[in-house]
Parts: structure tokens; sequence; C-alpha cells
């Protein structure tokens, strides 16, 4: 569970007053919260934990740990489990 | 299992490993604390690529493996009650308490669900407002902004049928606990890198000054651990213990601000009682007063449940390093994933379930 995986913001929208986004994980895309990233743009990488975009990343590192965690069986792992 | 070599980056791999094994004079003991790098020390064979230089102590930072026995059994106990929606992170649920566990109680027709985030429970909690809907709230410090939210999203919007059952604990006091124990063997730590993501890392440097250790915040892939290492050995080789980033992409001085912000007004710091370890002096958070409201422990008033470990399990020894899962009496007998007696065995990330999953099933010699 304490896996954080880089993906990469593909929307931002407003959902009650809390910043959220959708995030793109080497193709599978996920609602995240972006309350903790105030400056995060459309397009920008960030690694995300249980929901939660808690630091950004540049394009670069974020393709190398995504191919590393999908070699790894790593993505299944951490979204295999729910839907 | 895949072996470095495998790896796109083996090459790389191999490199700093012979840095490594360049630059040890002698044999070091290095402590990963989170349970993440144990899992990637193990299933990588970093440790067995290491052999003889450097000794990999597999520290206590599994969150699922730490959360205490009572609180299973508080969590048993809260979901059982008639009308409760249970929510929890996936790997909680093969916890078992003293008599049974997550799935059973939900075999037996208890609404236990597994969600990916803390705002999943809120917003089942919005959609049925006639039961209670309660959240596992577990984890370190990566973990705690997350559920921070859930927790203040419920006050701001009044969804009172929320509430949390919270058992957060960090990574500084855990350090301290270790190095204070008369049987450490620790001679440097590999932080963990999302754990610091999130605070930064200005809370190592008086770590660092009072018990003269290298502390390195190192990511979670075999070269991020491999690097981590080599700057490690340096440190201990030059004499010269420092904090230092190794984690640069994802970690800054400062970490993350906003998210610290809300951890400050949600949370309050508070004792905890460590799986295998016991109590340690104000090393979690608890919600504070304005959020209290919202702690299922209290609403549900299961403060007063205690419960009692297994003798057989030396999960206490392994948190601390003194022991290698495999060097336990029970363990792969008595004690297995599917039947784990203690802390170290119920998460995949814990040691001995890596140790168990990568067939680590006879101790290397000790290099110390």
């Amino acid at each position: 569970m304490c896996l954080a995986i880089p993906g990469q913001i593909k929307t931002i929208y407003d959902v009650l007053g809390m910043r959220m986004g959708k995030v793109s994980f080497g193709g599978i895309v996920k609602e995240v919260c972006l309350a903790y990233l105030p400056d995060i743009a459309v397009g920008d990488y960030t690694v995300v934990h249980v929901g939660f975009a808690i630091t950004q990343v540049d394009e670069e590192s974020a393709r190398r740990t995504l191919a590393n965690f999908q070699e790894m069986g790593l993505l299944d792992e951490e979204f295999g489990e729910v839907g | 299992m895949k072996y470095l070599d495998e790896f796109r980056d083996g090459e790389l791999a191999q490199r700093l490993a012979r840095e490594i094994r360049q630059s040890a004079t002698q044999p070091w003991a290095i402590m990963e604390v989170c349970g993440g790098q144990t899992h990637s020390i193990v299933r990588n064979g970093l440790d067995q690529l290491l052999n003889g230089i450097v000794e990999m102590i597999h520290g206590p930072g599994c969150p699922v493996c730490v959360t205490p026995l009572e609180l299973i059994d508080k969590a048993l106990k809260i979901a059982s009650v008639p009308g409760v929606i249970f929510c929890s992170f996936g790997d909680m649920l093969r916890v078992p308490g003293s008599h049974m566990d997550l799935f059973r109680v939900k075999a037996e027709g208890a609404d236990v669900r597994v969600v990916y985030s803390p705002l999943d429970a809120l917003r089942i909690a919005r959609q049925n407002p006639g039961n209670q809907v309660v959240f596992f709230g577990i984890g370190f410090e990566t973990t705690a902004p997350a559920n921070a939210m859930a927790v203040y999203q419920a006050k701001v919007h009044q969804i009172m049928n929320f509430s949390m059952l919270v058992s957060h604990v960090l990574v500084p006091p855990a350090i301290s606990a270790i190095m204070d124990s008369p049987a450490c063997r620790v001679q440097a730590f590999l932080a963990a890198g999302h754990v610091c993501s999130v605070m930064g890392y200005r809370q190592y440097n008086p770590l660092v000054e009072k018990y003269k250790v290298p502390i390195v915040i190192t990511g979670f892939e075999p070269l991020d651990l491999l690097e981590g290492i080599r700057r490690a050995v340096l440190l201990l080789e030059a004499g010269t213990p420092q904090v230092n980033n190794a984690y640069e992409r994802a970690v800054s001085f400062e970490g993350n601000l906003p998210a610290q912000k809300l951890l400050s007004e949600v949370f309050e710091i508070a004792d905890r009682t460590w799986r295998g370890i016991g109590k340690i002096p104000s090393s979690g958070w608890r919600l504070s007063e304005a959020y209290r409201e919202f702690d299922a422990e209290l609403r549900f008033a299961v403060s007063s449940i205690r419960a009692e470990e297994s003798p057989l399990c030396h999960s206490g020894e392994v948190l601390q390093g003194n022991l290698k899962p495999n060097e336990c009496p029970g363990f792969a007998k008595e004690c297995t994933p599917r039947h784990p007696l203690g802390a170290t065995m119920v998460s995949t990330e814990g040691a001995c379930a890596a140790y168990y999953n990568y067939g680590r099933f006879v101790p290397v010699e000790s290099i110390q």
C-alpha cells in the first residue's frame, strides 16, 4: 500500500471545492486529488499515493519509473485489487 | 522472480554494486526503513548482490505490519456492528486479529469494502446517509495527507456518518527507538523517499546529530536503492554522518507544505504502540481536538479492547534488525503468509513475507 506511482495529469477540475484531476498511469486513468499541489498543471507529471498527488516529478523520471513498475508487475498490484 | 541483470538498467546496477564493493573497506549494516524498499531489495536480490559487503537490515516501515493487534480487533468489532460500512485498503483485510480477520467478518455478512483512496470511503458515506461509514486510516507520513483530507472534507461538508479508525505512525521516532535499543546494530539508514516527499527532510538532521548515523533519503526502484546504499557507504567510510538526499527528483528539503499544513490541523502527535516493538512515545498521530468527533474509536466505544500476541512470534526482533526472518524458529513452519503469527508476515511488504515469497528459507551467514 505504500507504493506511489507517477502519472501524467490529463484534466483538472473542482469537486465540492476540492482540486481534482484525471491522471494517466501508463494508460490506466484514475481520479486523483490535486489539493496538495496547487500549482501543478495539465501535462505535468506527479507521484500519486492512495489517490493523492504528493509531489511533482519531471517527465523523464516519471516515464522511467512507470516502465520499471510495469516490468515488475507493480501497476497490476496497485490498481488490480479495486475497480 | 526477476534478477537485476534482467532489467534494462542491469548494467548500471552492476556498476553501482561494483562501486559499493570498491568503496567498502569493511562490512556495514544499513537499515532500509520502508517496507516497500524491503520488498524491492529482496525481490531484486540486492541484499544477495551485496552479500559480505553490506548487510541490509529490514526496518519497521510497513504500516500494515506495525498496526497493533488490538487495533485490528477494534476494526473487527466495528465492522461487525449492523449498519456499518467498513472501508479499508486491501492489504488490511487479510491481517488476522485475535480470532478472525476482516475477510471472515465480511463472509459472515458484514459490509466490508476495499477502497483505493480514503476519498472513496467519504463518497460511500455521502451515498449512504443511513449507514455509518468507517475508514481504517493506517499509514506513515506518506498516507497521512490523504486520510487528513478525508476527515477535513467530512467536517467541512458535515458528513457526520463518516468516521476514521486512526493508526498513524511516524518514521523519525521509530529511528530513535531503534537507535536507543541496546542491541542496535544499525550503522546507517535509508529513509523512505515518499515519506520525505510529504515531510521534507529537516526532521532528520537532529537524528544524525544525536546518533551520528548517516541517513540517506532513497527511492524504491533497484537503481534508487543501490544509489542510496552507495551514498550511505561513502558517508560511513568517510566518517561523516549527515543527511543526504538520493531521491532529489521526488523530494525537496521542505517537502509538501500544503500537505503539512493540513496534517498539523487535523492530527496531533500521540504515543503509539507498534506491533512487534511496543509503545514508542510521540510516534504517531491521532485526530486533533477539532476533528475528534470523527474518531471511530470514540464513536463506537472500542477504546478498551486489548489483545495478546502469539508468544511464538519474534517480529519485534525482526523489525529492529536483530533477527533475520529465516532465523526465527516459527518461520515457514507455524508462521506463513496464509497463517501469519505476527507483524512482519502479515503484509506482502513485511520482511518475513518478503523472505517467504522470494524463497529465502535458509539464513545467509551474518556478516557481523
